[in-house]
């Protein structure tokens, strides 16, 4: 069994391709001998609601959810969602942030503001923002939003390029592979 | 009965590859493995994927059926016929299904015969929170909970071992965090059961009061041999860490202990009902402080308060919602409960997606001020505000019951203004003998059913009326219009609910005739209609705000007006359709 040991918290919006994301971790953790743990949300709340995944990594997991102030990492597929998770970061945890606004229902109508700095919230932690959206739309689909979030994620995880690239193509569909690896790179090239 | 069968090691059996599955996968998987022949369930948040899966294995028949009493009454069939059968259910599918098995217990089984059972602590995806646990006990069924993937395998295939040593069906009891939580899970080869001869045995199989009579007394005989088997049961796990406390805890709850409060003894159930008392009392005489750790109802804390054990439990954890790693450490260890400060953010509810045809439906009953008695669906989002469109949502199917019992109520003057609104599959789950009833009792009822061609709340599974089966292979298609006929219905009408001029005449004549109406609001899911319409475009918004009533997420408030938002907006028109000042144009036109 591996030493590698961290708790990661996935937030968006329902729709955004957050289940992708934490199936690719698992994947990976799996083929590097890791213990791992994933918690899902389906159902009603996939209909453009807030959506958590939680990803627990390291030879003791036993409960499937990351506690309040205990992920290492946030990686967050919109800003709003970003501030409304910050609470499960660690102290010394890293935020990784698609900085795209997506309106919540009572912003639409009018009932409610849109934060000018949702991630203020967030000041005091590491945080990786950055377009990803359009780095997914130059790498070719929109739909490779998340293989961005993961790009940058990769650089702060102890896990090698190749096997990446590996857990990727055993999670993504073939004809899209391309796409979906170079949106990763592009992430993975944000990062120092 | 043997106790051996249901006594041996469940983890011993050679794997060949371990895989990362969702409980739901890991229960299809150890099913398979197990051999069942025949799996039949509806679909239910959060038990859906069990049977989507098992559609995957050549080697199984499986469909979906159109309720759960349907879905059991075939598993049921199947067992008798001598095949391993399954179904799946969420935990208020329980209540539709329970007819037939609560019978099942007196009969017993030919074939093992598993039902799965999901609940959903916390209400994720679910009307109320009901605790599964009460139907093992009512029924005298026995019950397993797995507490991660690997076991949600392992215990599925002794589900079927034991159904057939003991003689009756086998609860297998599934929650949110175990079904839709990957873990490392051990898969192995299918072992084919052999299908068994059937033979004709009225004591056993015909329950009337001279027969049930004598299987009540099987039903004893087996609780009470299980019972003292399951002190034996290595699926109930003994672990003494310090002897200050002692847990006895089983499923998901088992998982938080293990983090929350690592040097505490635990008493691991693996079998929920009956419990193994004997084993109890042993470990309860070695702690300190007995407490029990379990969601929802104080089920098991109860029974062994009843044997004479000092325990503890509901005190501390409550019967609301799901229980947490930081909780238990809240209210065990004392320790403070990590705050999150969201409420000044704006929250982010589910909304019917853009395009969305139910739209059209409610937007239009707004308009003509009507009440609603809804249903169990995506539609039931229309409930809340903006829309505010349903007055009341209950059960499946509970629509049109509670408007012909509104009628019955005020009369049928207060009637012209109510409808009943439920969709194509929940129409087919259980709406029909309510439409049956209305005809029947003469009501002035307008029934209006959301065909939108899927089940769609629960992620596109097919139904009777989309005209495919599981497999996606052509079906016998329902007709939901001469079904109406057939009911004695006589005024039927179908409506295109993005034709909003057409779907508010449609409401007005039927709600006003003295017969009771059907509506068929049929156009597909926007998210089955892969058709690429080009977005809407505003020239010249007045501002006056008529669009927004549609609740749109793609129509959002902008200075000085509304903007159309071409990432969300896929071109349905129902906006061009709403605007007084034909500021709206349909992108065709571009």
């Amino acid at each position: 069994m591996s030493k590698v040991q961290f708790d990661l918290v996935i937030v968006g919006v329902g729709g955004q391709g957050t289940l992708l994301a934490s199936k690719i971790l698992g994947r990976l953790a799996l083929s590097e001998n890791c213990g791992v743990k994933v918690s899902e949300v389906h159902g009603m709340s996939q209909r453009g609601g807030s959506v958590i995944t939680h990803v627990r990594v390291g030879d003791k997991v036993h409960a499937p959810m990351v506690s309040v102030g205990q992920a290492d990492y946030l990686v967050s597929f919109e800003a709003l969602e970003a501030a409304r998770a910050a609470a499960f970061l660690k102290k010394d945890g890293v935020a990784i942030v698609n900085v795209q606004r997506i309106s919540p229902m009572p912003v639409i109508i009018g009932a409610a503001k849109y934060p000018e700095n949702p991630l203020s919230v967030l000041d005091g932690h590491r945080v990786e923002q950055a377009d990803a959206l359009g780095l997914a739309i130059e790498a070719g689909s929109q739909k490779a939003l998340n293989l961005v979030l993961l790009g940058m994620l990769s650089k702060h995880l102890p896990f090698g390029e190749q096997a990446w690239h590996e857990a990727i193509a055993a999670c993504v569909p073939k004809k899209t592979l391309s796409v979906n690896l170079d949106a990763f790179a592009k992430g993975r090239a944000l990062v120092a | 009965m043997d106790e051996k069968m249901i006594t041996a090691d469940v983890f011993t059996a050679n794997s060949i590859d371990e895989k990362l599955m969702l409980g739901n996968e890991a229960v299809a998987q150890g099913a398979w493995e197990a051999g069942v022949r025949v799996v039949t369930s509806y679909p239910g948040t959060p038990s859906t994927e069990i049977t989507e899966v098992i559609a995957h294995f050549p080697e199984i028949n499986v469909q979906w059926a159109p309720n759960e009493k349907v879905a059991c009454e075939v598993a049921f069939g199947a067992s008798l016929g001598g095949a391993r059968s399954m179904t799946c259910m969420k935990h208020v599918g329980v209540n539709v299904a329970a007819d037939p098995i609560f019978t099942a217990a007196y009969t017993g089984v030919n074939g093992g015969m598993v039902i799965v059972v999901a609940d959903d602590p916390a209400m994720h995806s679910s009307q109320n929170e009901q605790d599964s646990r009460y139907y093992a006990r009512a029924a005298h069924i026995p019950m397993l909970e797995p507490s991660d993937s690997r076991e949600c395998a392992a215990f599925a295939k002794l589900a079927f071992q034991m159904s057939e040593e003991l003689d009756t069906p086998i609860f297998l009891r599934l929650t949110t965090r175990i079904a839709h939580a990957r873990s490392v899970t051990p898969v192995g080869e299918r072992t084919e059961a052999a299908l068994k001869p059937y033979q004709k045995d009225m004591m056993k199989n015909v329950m009337m009061p001279a027969m049930a009579k004598k299987r009540h007394l099987h039903v004893e005989q087996r609780e009470t041999f299980l019972k003292e088997a399951a002190n034996r049961m290595p699926i109930n796990v003994v672990k003494m860490r310090e002897t200050s406390v002692g847990i006895i805890t089983s499923g998901a709850c088992y998982e938080y202990v293990r983090d929350a409060l690592p040097y505490a003894s635990t008493l691991k159930l693996g079998m929920v009902y009956p419990l193994p008392m004997k084993l109890i009392r042993e470990f309860a005489s070695k702690v300190e402080r007995l407490i029990v750790v379990e969601e929802l109802e104080g089920l098991m804390e109860k029974d062994i308060a009843a044997a004479g054990i000092a325990v503890e439990g509901k005190k501390y954890t409550g019967i609301q919602g799901e229980l947490s790693v930081e909780k238990l450490k809240n209210v065990l260890n004392g320790e403070p409960m990590p705050e999150i400060h969201t409420q000044e953010l704006p929250g982010r509810p589910p909304v019917l997606c853009p395009g969305c045809p139910h739209r059209g439906v409610f937007y239009t009953l707004n308009k003509l001020n009507m009440r609603v008695m809804g249903d169990i669906g995506c539609y039931t989002l229309a409930a809340l505000p903006p829309l505010s469109a349903i007055d009341a949502c209950l059960c499946m199917g509970a629509s049109i019951g509670m408007a012909s019992g509104m009628e019955r109520a005020q009369g049928k003057a207060f009637s012209k203004s109510t409808v009943a609104v439920l969709g194509d599959s929940t129409f087919i789950h259980s709406g029909i003998t309510s439409l049956v009833d209305a005809v029947y009792n003469q009501e002035s009822i307008t029934v209006i059913i959301l065909d939108n061609r899927i089940t769609g709340m629960t992620g596109h599974q097919q139904n009777p009326a989309t005209g495919f089966d599981i497999h996606h292979q052509p079906a016998p298609q329902l007709n939901l219009e001469k079904l109406a006929e057939s009911c004695g219905v006589t005024d039927v009408r179908i409506v295109d609910p993005f034709d909003l001029k057409a779907m508010e005449k449609a409401v007005r004549e039927a709600a006003a005739n003295e017969t009771v109406s059907v509506i068929i609001a049929r156009r597909p899911c926007a998210l089955l209609d892969k058709t690429v319409h080009p977005s809407c475009r505003i020239e010249g918004c007045k501002n006056c705000g008529a669009c927004m009533k549609l609740t749109c997420p793609a129509i959002e408030r902008a200075e000085g007006g509304v903007r159309i938002n071409p990432a969300l907006c896929i071109g349905c028109g129902m906006c061009v359709q709403v605007c007084p000042f034909k500021a709206i144009k349909s992108g065709e036109d571009a």
